[in-house]
């Protein structure tokens, strides 16, 4: 399926024979022209393999000011202030921290209840229409998420959700802190629900995939034993799946980390830090797209440059450690214990 | 009813409280799913309504983006955002296609392509600001200026992982006996890729490729730093130009009523035509099966 | 192990319902129990008509065998009795399957009870992805509620019938999966005992097994027999032959000829039966 391409699942297996077995091995010395074709091929392979190789040497090059000038201490430093020439990443690196985990506590368990209905309990008639719903969901640009977190979900929330949640929360000791605020409308809080709501689509896309590849003899056999549907996902679809789920939700977690426009409409663009989710905050998406253009004077740009490599660490890692879990599902061994 | 089958029955508390907890995650999972489904349609719905007003106007697609106050439209931004977006896929396309090309059909016993395509899938979800910012460092500051050729380049850059991806995954999909067929007809390898192999995996490789458009059509973070923005009709590959999700961007964070209004206007044209690609590239690959 | 002679004699004869005869009721003689009774019994996938009226008698506790080449509908049958249908919305059944006196097909009672008693084995072994005590308490702890004590009892009884116990007693804590295709099989078979069923189903148990295996298994049917109603699909006619007490041919939906097993293969009443079971075809 298209989509399920586009997120980088490895759990299909529908190849039917690999290609580059089948080609017989050439006794002859071969025509010029096969090697050239084979030659411009690998070139070009060779190219998208040194791409990301390429943007972490650029980045690295173009951080060197400040990489040389503050070292470690820019990652835990909340001092940015461009007009003194003092930089430093915490407030972004926190912020995109905390809107990527409220995404992904409010996206798992939604996107776990949409791929358990999709694959147990829908009707065969509706399972295709919710998938593709589900698909086109994943489509829409994040720009538009954006504005309609701006325009439409911000003042509904200031005006209703907000105020309620603050009284009702802001009052806990300890825990309500995160809740005390004016309710502005923006802030960490929204970034986060907007941001899950996108996140939402990629991670059932690869849930529902990964728990269709559990044989349908396993699921019967505990049918066969009395078993509820909720026991047979819960007890043994998940278990057998779960190093592919890991993988997808891993997968969606990269994906909120380097979100911009959702993020940027709503976060409210502000270098600080602050303990409750009410207040505005920035993420490192957020911030480079908002004063890249603006930005003045080497060292700027150089911090700038160096919030980009951060965040490209920090994705690849989760990216890479994601796709590591689904090559391992596609090969059986997420069956075992 | 015989003492055996009625051993266990619906009296059993132990049946009766997993009947329960059954019922019970059985419904808050068709409420996810109607959560989910909430938001497509909210957000979908708003789109249509508040743009839906822009798109109407005709004056939306012939006139300028103009300054703030003044009548107008998003013209330069539709063109210069139709330019972009072909070139990155000129761009792009061939350099997957070749690149998935020797993943699926030289690849074997080589190290090169198992880490390609592990890297590429990385590629796929990386953020593409960073991909902007990248553009922005090897291009832009290069030559000292922003430029419609480093939005493309920065678009095709966004192209090149989704089509190798399907590429590669088409092309293992042709069946080994096609390809001994040709083989044992004589036919070298490269002629039985070009004329027999991509052949029998084009629906799908085209697929790729408006899966691969669609992406790029919406994407903003990647233009931010290379192509910038416009306020004028210009058609110049090697200076700013104006794109529909840069101009969004711009007007929506402004402070202006019709500003927003033609904000509204972009995002909906581009939402459609997402949407649209979506369903032709799944109509198309669903007729292929 | 009796001669064939000797258990041909002290088994009296079913004489079956044998065709599409709709209200024809199959004859069972007095001693002998029928624990499920099948009458005039339909299956459709979706419009393909796959069961063509179905009546037979199922005996209690004896080892009755389905055989015929693929695609005849024995599976899809053996897959009625527990109703594992109910979970593909395409498939449906008519007719009768009485166990107990209750119908299958249209009770209104919750199909997981009946699955409770009614224990499915299927062609490739299925072990749950978790330890091989939890396995086998899988299903216990859905209806009973154990101490630990009762419980470990329960695994070891268990597993003890299925010939598996002293092969795993010491490693009762590692994944079922580690174990080897044979011994896996005689882990579900021991998972399924476990919840004390009525009727045992077999599907093709040892198709994935190597000989040795399969041997073992065909023995453990032969002892399941004394407490378990038995029903076994096999491809494999020497595997009927061999463990079976009655037999049912059946050949593109249609149920053929059922007897006791020496009968059919000895001397079977239809040339069709006769021509499948000498390998003129099939």
């Amino acid at each position: 399926m298209p989509a399920a391409i586009l997120n980088a699942s490895d759990t299909e297996n529908g190849s039917a024979v690999m290609a580059g077995s089948v080609g017989p091995r050439r006794l002859q010395p071969a025509p010029w022209k096969d090697v050239a074709f084979e030659w411009l091929t690998r070139i070009f392979a060779f190219l998208v393999f040194s791409l990301l190789a390429g943007i972490l040497v650029t980045l690295v090059i173009g951080s060197q000011l400040t990489l040389q000038k503050y070292g470690f201490s820019f990652i835990w430093s909340d001092d940015w202030d461009p007009v003194k020439e003092r930089f430093g990443a915490l407030v972004p690196i926190v912020g995109t921290l905390i809107t990527s985990a409220i995404a992904m506590l409010i996206g798992v368990p939604v996107s776990f209840g949409i791929a358990l209905f999709l694959t147990e309990l829908s009707p065969g008639w509706l399972k295709r229409p919710l998938g593709t719903a589900i698909e086109l969901l994943a489509a829409i640009p994040s720009i538009i998420y954006g504005m309609w977190g701006l325009f439409v979900f911000a003042p509904l929330f200031q005006g209703t959700l907000q105020p309620w949640l603050i009284r009702l929360l802001g009052g806990i000791p300890l825990a309500g802190r995160l809740f005390e605020g004016p309710p502005i409308g923006i802030g960490m809080l929204t970034a986060g629900l907007i941001l899950s709501i996108m996140v939402i689509p990629f991670i059932t896309a690869v849930m529902r995939d990964v728990f269709e590849l559990v044989p349908a003899m396993l699921k019967e056999s505990a049918y066969g034993l009395g078993a509820t549907t909720w026991e047979v996902v819960w007890r043994v679809v998940l278990p057998y799946t779960k190093v592919g789920v890991i993988g997808g939700v891993m997968l969606g977690l990269g994906r909120a980390l380097g979100e911009t426009m959702a993020v940027t409409f709503v976060i409210g663009n502000a270098h600080q830090l602050a303990v409750s989710l009410m207040a505005p905050g920035n993420s490192i998406a957020s911030a480079l797209a908002n004063e890249f253009t603006e930005a003045v004077g080497d060292l700027y740009f150089s911090a700038l440059i160096e919030l980009g490599l951060i965040l490209f660490l920090i994705t690849t890692v989760v990216l890479a450690l994601s796709k590591l879990l689904l090559m391992r599902l596609a090969k059986g061994e997420g069956a075992r214990t | 009813m015989s003492a055996v089958l009625s051993a266990i029955d619906s009296s059993n508390p132990l049946y009766r409280s997993r009947r329960r907890v059954n019922f019970v995650l059985l419904t808050v999972s068709g409420l996810a799913l109607a959560f989910g489904l909430f938001w497509l349609v909210w957000i979908l719905g708003t789109l249509l309504y508040e743009g839906g007003n822009a798109l109407a106007r005709a004056t939306l697609y012939y006139q300028m983006t103009p300054p703030p106050g003044a009548d107008g439209g998003i013209a330069n931004a539709i063109a210069g955002s139709l330019l972009m977006v072909t070139m990155g896929t000129l761009l792009g396309t061939p350099v997957g296609i070749l690149a998935g090309t020797y993943l699926a059909e030289y690849g074997r016993g080589g190290w090169l392509a198992g880490a390609t395509r592990f890297l590429n899938d990385v590629l796929l979800s990386a953020p593409s600001i960073v991909i902007g910012l990248f553009v922005y460092s090897v291009y832009v500051a290069k030559v000292g200026h922003f430029s419609a050729w480093a939005g493309s380049i920065a678009l095709a850059l966004l192209v090149v992982p989704v089509v190798v991806r399907t590429t590669d995954d088409m092309l293992k999909l042709v069946p080994g006996s096609l390809r001994e067929a040709a083989m044992a007809l004589g036919c070298p390898m490269w002629r039985m890729i070009l004329s027999i192999t991509y052949r029998a995996a084009r629906t799908g490789i085209l697929t790729g490729i408006l899966l691969a458009i669609a992406r790029i059509s919406g994407e903003t973070a990647p233009l931010l730093f290379t192509a910038l923005n416009n306020q004028f009709w210009s058609t110049n590959l090697n200076a700013p130009i104006s794109n529909l999700p840069v101009v969004i961007f711009q007007f929506a964070m402004s402070p202006y009523e019709d500003w927003h209004r033609l904000a509204w206007g972009g995002a909906a044209l581009i939402t459609i035509a997402v949407l649209l690609l979506n369903i032709v590239a799944r109509a198309l690959f669903r007729k292929s099966d | 192990m009796e001669t064939s002679v000797a258990r041909n004699a002290e088994r009296p004869a079913i004489h079956t319902a044998v065709r599409a005869d709709p209200g024809r009721e199959a004859a069972a003689p007095e001693d002998l129990k029928a624990k499920l009774r099948i009458r005039g019994l339909n299956f459709y996938y979706g419009g393909f008509h796959a069961l063509k009226n179905i009546s037979m008698d199922i005996p209690e506790k004896k080892v009755t065998a389905f055989i015929g080449p693929s695609g005849c509908g024995k599976s899809t049958l053996l897959r009625t009795f527990n109703r594992m249908y109910a979970l593909y919305p395409d498939q449906r059944a008519e007719g009768e399957i009485l166990v107990d006196g209750e119908n299958l097909v249209t009770t209104k009672r919750d199909v997981s009870l009946i699955r409770a008693k009614i224990g499915m084995v299927f062609q490739k072994p299925t072990p749950f992805p978790m330890s091989i005590y939890d396995n086998i308490v899988f299903g216990v702890r859905l209806f009973e509620n154990l101490s630990r004590r009762e419980m470990d009892e329960r695994v070891e009884w268990a597993l003890g019938r299925a010939a598996l116990w002293n092969e795993v007693k010491d490693k009762l804590h590692q994944s079922g999966q580690s174990l080897s295709g044979g011994q896996q099989q005689r882990l579900c078979i021991a998972r399924g005992i476990a919840i004390r069923p009525d009727v045992l189903l077999l599907d093709e148990p040892c198709s994935a097994l190597d000989p040795i295996s399969t041997a073992k298994v065909e023995e453990l049917i032969h002892e399941l027999k004394t407490d378990y109603t038995v029903v076994i699909v096999t491809h494999n006619m020497q595997q009927a032959a061999r463990v079976s007490d009655y037999t049912a041919y059946m050949y593109l939906g249609e149920l053929i000829e059922y007897d006791v097993t020496d009968t059919l293969f000895i001397k079977p009443k239809k040339a069709a039966t006769e021509d499948y079971i000498t390998g003129r075809f099939g």
